[in-house]
C-alpha cells in the first residue's frame, strides 16, 4: 500500500495508524504551533490534544486516529492552520 | 441543510471501552433497545483497545475481544467510527461518523456517559517537542500501532503505567535509559496492602520490575524532569530530585540524551457530558478532578443521565466495567424493564464486587493524583496551555490582573481556547489559578462547549457549519 507524504511516496502496511507511520519513519515533527511557531508532534496519541493535526486528502485529520488507505496524500506543510484553531476558538 | 440519520432507541451509551461496553451489554440483555457509540473503530476503550496492526496482536487471552465478541452477538445497534459532537438538553447525541462526514443522530431519552479519562501531564520546560509523548499515549503507541516513540527513551512520572511503559519498550529491543518515578520506593510499599487484594497484578507489576533490573534500566524514586531540550526534536532530557509533594527538592540533576520522552502525571476524568449538561460536580482529587456527584449506580443529578467509568471518577477498568454494568441495570429498572427485587439482586452482588476492587483502585488513584505542589514548581516561561502557548507567566499575571476563577483567567489569556479546549491544560491551570486565589472549588473549571471532541472544521459535511451550532454567550467577566 502507498501513500505519498509531502509529495514523496511511501510503502505502508495497512492498518497502519498515520502518526505512528510518520513516527516509524522518523517524522517526529508534525507541525509549528500557531501562536510561536514552535515545532510540534503526536502527544496523547488518544485524538484529544489535536497536537497530530494534519492535511490528509486536502482535509484537516487528527493523524492519531486516522488509519492509511492506498493513494492517500498527506502533507504537512502548513499544517496548524487557522481551520483547526476555528473548530476551537468558536464560541470561546 | 439536509437532517441527520436518525437512530431511536431506549437507552444511549456514549463509549465503548470496559465502563460503556458493560452498560450496553447489561441493558441489553435486560430488554432494552441501545445503542452503543465510540470513535474508535472497534469496542474496548483505552485499556482494552483492539491492536489496529495485526503484528501487534498478543498471543494471550484478551478481555477486550471476549466484550467486543459479546457486543457483535448482542442486537445492540454498534455505531462504532462515530464521533459524539454534541449533546442536547433532552439527551439525544449528534455524531459526526469519522470516514464520510455524516452526520447522524440518536434520540432515546437516557443516557450512560462512559467516555472516559486523558492524561495530564505537568509541564515542564521542553515537553512540547516533537518526541515527547504521553504516558498513557506511549501504551497506545506500544500496545495498539506496534510503533516505539524512539530508539533512546526516558520514561518519567507517576502510576504503575511507568513500569508498564518502561518494561514495554525495553521488550521490544528499546533503549530505555532510565525511568524517574515521583513516588519514593516507600509509597509503592504502603501502597502494597491495598495491591495484594489483586495477586495477578501484583504479579505483574513484580514481572514489570523484574525485567527493568534484568535489562540494567535504573529506576530514580523521587526524580522529576526539570526540563527537556532539542531544536526540531528532543534531544536531551534532564531529572532532579523532588520531595514527597513533588517540589524540585536538592541533589544531583541527571542528564540523558535520548530522541523520546514519555511522561505522564495520572489522569483526568473526562466528565465532558455531564459538565456541558451542567450536572452537579464537586471537586475529588483522589479521583482525579472535577467528577459528576453520581449514586452507587451512576445516576447523575439528571434525570435518565448516567455517568460512569473513569470519566466519572478514576477508579480502573475493572470498577468501570462494575460501574457500568450497575448503571444499564439501573437504566432498566429506571425504565421499568426490569423488576425491582430483580435489580436489587443484582445490586447487592456488584456492590459485593465493588467493595472487593476498591482498596486496588483506591491505592492506585492515590498513587496517580496530582502532586500540587509540582504544579507550584513549574517555571514561569514554561508553556502550560499547548494549544494557545499560554505560559504560567502569563496566568499569573492574569490573577494579578483580578481574574478569580478559571474561566475569567481564560479570557485573559486564551489559555483552553484552542482545539483540544483545555483538556490537556485544564487541570494544571486550574492548580495554578487556585494557588494564588483559594481553593480548585472555587476556581471552577473551564466552561465544556461543543464540540466534545476535537473535530477537524472540515471534518463536517460541507452544507454544515459550526456556526449553526447554538452556543450559549460567555459568562460575563
Ligand atoms: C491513553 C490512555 C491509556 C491507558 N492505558 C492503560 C493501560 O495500559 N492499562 C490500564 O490498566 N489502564 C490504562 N488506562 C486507564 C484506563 O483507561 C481505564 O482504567 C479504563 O479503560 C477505563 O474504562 P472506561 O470505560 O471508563 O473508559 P475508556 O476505556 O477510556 O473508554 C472510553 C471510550 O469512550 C470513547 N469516547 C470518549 N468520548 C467520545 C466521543 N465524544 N465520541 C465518541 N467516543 C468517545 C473513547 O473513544 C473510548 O473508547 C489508560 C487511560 C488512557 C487515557
Ligand atoms: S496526538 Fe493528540 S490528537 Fe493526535
Amino acid at each position: 500500500m502507498r501513500i505519498t507524504v509531502d509529495g514523496v511516496e511511501w510503502q505502508v502496511e495497512p492498518g497502519e495508524v498515520l502518526s505512528a507511520a510518520l513516527l516509524a519513519r522518523g517524522r517526529r515533527a508534525l507541525r509549528a504551533s500557531p501562536r510561536r511557531g514552535a515545532p510540534r508532534g503526536a502527544f496523547c496519541m488518544m485524538g484529544v490534544c489535536q497536537e497530530c493535526a494534519i492535511t490528509v486528502d486536502g482535509r484537516i485529520r487528527r493523524a492519531c486516529v486516522t488509519v492509511v488507505r492506498d493513494g492517500m496524500v498527506v502533507s504537512l506543510e502548513g499544517a496548524g492552520s487557522d481551520k483547526v484553531r476555528m473548530a476551537g476558538a468558536h464560541g470561546a | 441543510m439536509s437532517g441527520p440519520l436518525c437512530h431511536r432507541v431506549d437507552l444511549a451509551v456514549l463509549g465503548a471501552g470496559p465502563a460503556g461496553g458493560a452498560a450496553a451489554l447489561a441493558a441489553s440483555r435486560a430488554g432494552l433497545r441501545v445503542a452503543l457509540i465510540d470513535e474508535n473503530p472497534e469496542a474496548g476503550g483505552q485499556v482494552w483497545r483492539k491492536p489496529v496492526r495485526p503484528a501487534a496482536r498478543s498471543a494471550k487471552a484478551d478481555p477486550g475481544e471476549a466484550l467486543r465478541a459479546d457486543l457483535r452477538a448482542g442486537g445492540l445497534t454498534l455505531l462504532y467510527g462515530r464521533t459524539v459532537w454534541s449533546v442536547g438538553a433532552s439527551l439525544d447525541l449528534d455524531l459526526i461518523d469519522g470516514e464520510s462526514g455524516r452526520w447522524e443522530r440518536v434520540s432515546a431519552g437516557r443516557l450512560v456517559a462512559a467516555g472516559g479519562a486523558h492524561e495530564r501531564v505537568v509541564p515542564f520546560p521542553g515537553w512540547t517537542l516533537p518526541g515527547v509523548v504521553g504516558l498513557a499515549g506511549a501504551t497506545i503507541l506500544l500496545k495498539s500501532h506496534g510503533v516505539a516513540p524512539g530508539r533512546r527513551v526516558l520514561v518519567a512520572g507517576c502510576g504503575p503505567l511507568l513500569f508498564a511503559v518502561a518494561a514495554g519498550l525495553a521488550g521490544t529491543g528499546i533503549d530505555v535509559v532510565g525511568v524517574a518515578d515521583l513516588a519514593a520506593r516507600g509509597d509503592w510499599l504502603r501502597a502494597m496492602p491495598s495491591l495484594l487484594t489483586r495477586p495477578g497484578l501484583l504479579g505483574q507489576g513484580a514481572r514489570w520490575m523484574a525485567s527493568l533490573r534484568a535489562a540494567g534500566i535504573p529506576v530514580f524514586f523521587r526524580h522529576a524532569l526539570r526540563r527537556a531540550e532539542g531544536a526540531t526534536g528532543i534531544e536531551r532530557a534532564v531529572i532532579g530530585p523532588v520531595d514527597a509533594e513533588g517540589a524540585p527538592a536538592p541533589g544531583p540533576e541527571h542528564a540523558f540524551a535520548v530522541d523520546a520522552l514519555c511522561v505522564g502525571n495520572g489522569l483526568v476524568p473526562g466528565a465532558e457530558v455531564t459538565r456541558l449538561l451542567r450536572a452537579p460536580h464537586r471537586f475529588d482529587r483522589l479521583r482525579g478532578g472535577l467528577v459528576p456527584v453520581t449514586d452507587e449506580a451512576g445516576r447523575t443529578g439528571i434525570p435518565g443521565l448516567y455517568a460512569v467509568g473513569d470519566g466519572a471518577g478514576l477508579r480502573g477498568a475493572a470498577m468501570a466495567a462494575l460501574g457500568g454494568e450497575f448503571a444499564g441495570l439501573a437504566a432498566a429498572a429506571d425504565a421499568g424493564r426490569l423488576a425491582s427485587d430483580a435489580f436489587a439482586r443484582e445490586a447487592a452482588r456488584l456492590r459485593r464486587a465493588m467493595a472487593r476492587e476498591r482498596p486496588f483502585s483506591d491505592g492506585m488513584a492515590g498513587m496517580m493524583r496530582l502532586r500540587p505542589a509540582q504544579v507550584r514548581a513549574i517555571p514561569p516561561e514554561t508553556v502550560v496551555c499547548r494549544c494557545e502557548d499560554v505560559t504560567r507567566a502569563e496566568i499569573d499575571a492574569a490573577v494579578e490582573a483580578g481574574a478569580r476563577d478559571v474561566n475569567q483567567m481564560k479570557q485573559f489569556t486564551r489559555c483552553g481556547m484552542g482545539p483540544c479546549q483545555g483538556r490537556m491544560c485544564g487541570d494544571v491551570a486550574a492548580e495554578l489559578v487556585a494557588a494564588r486565589v483559594g481553593p480548585r472549588e472555587a476556581v471552577g473549571s473551564f466552561t465544556a462547549r461543543p464540540p466534545l471532541r476535537p473535530i477537524g472544521f472540515d471534518e463536517l459535511m460541507g452544507d454544515f457549519d459550526y456556526a449553526d451550532i447554538p452556543i450559549p454567550e460567555p459568562a460575563p467577566l
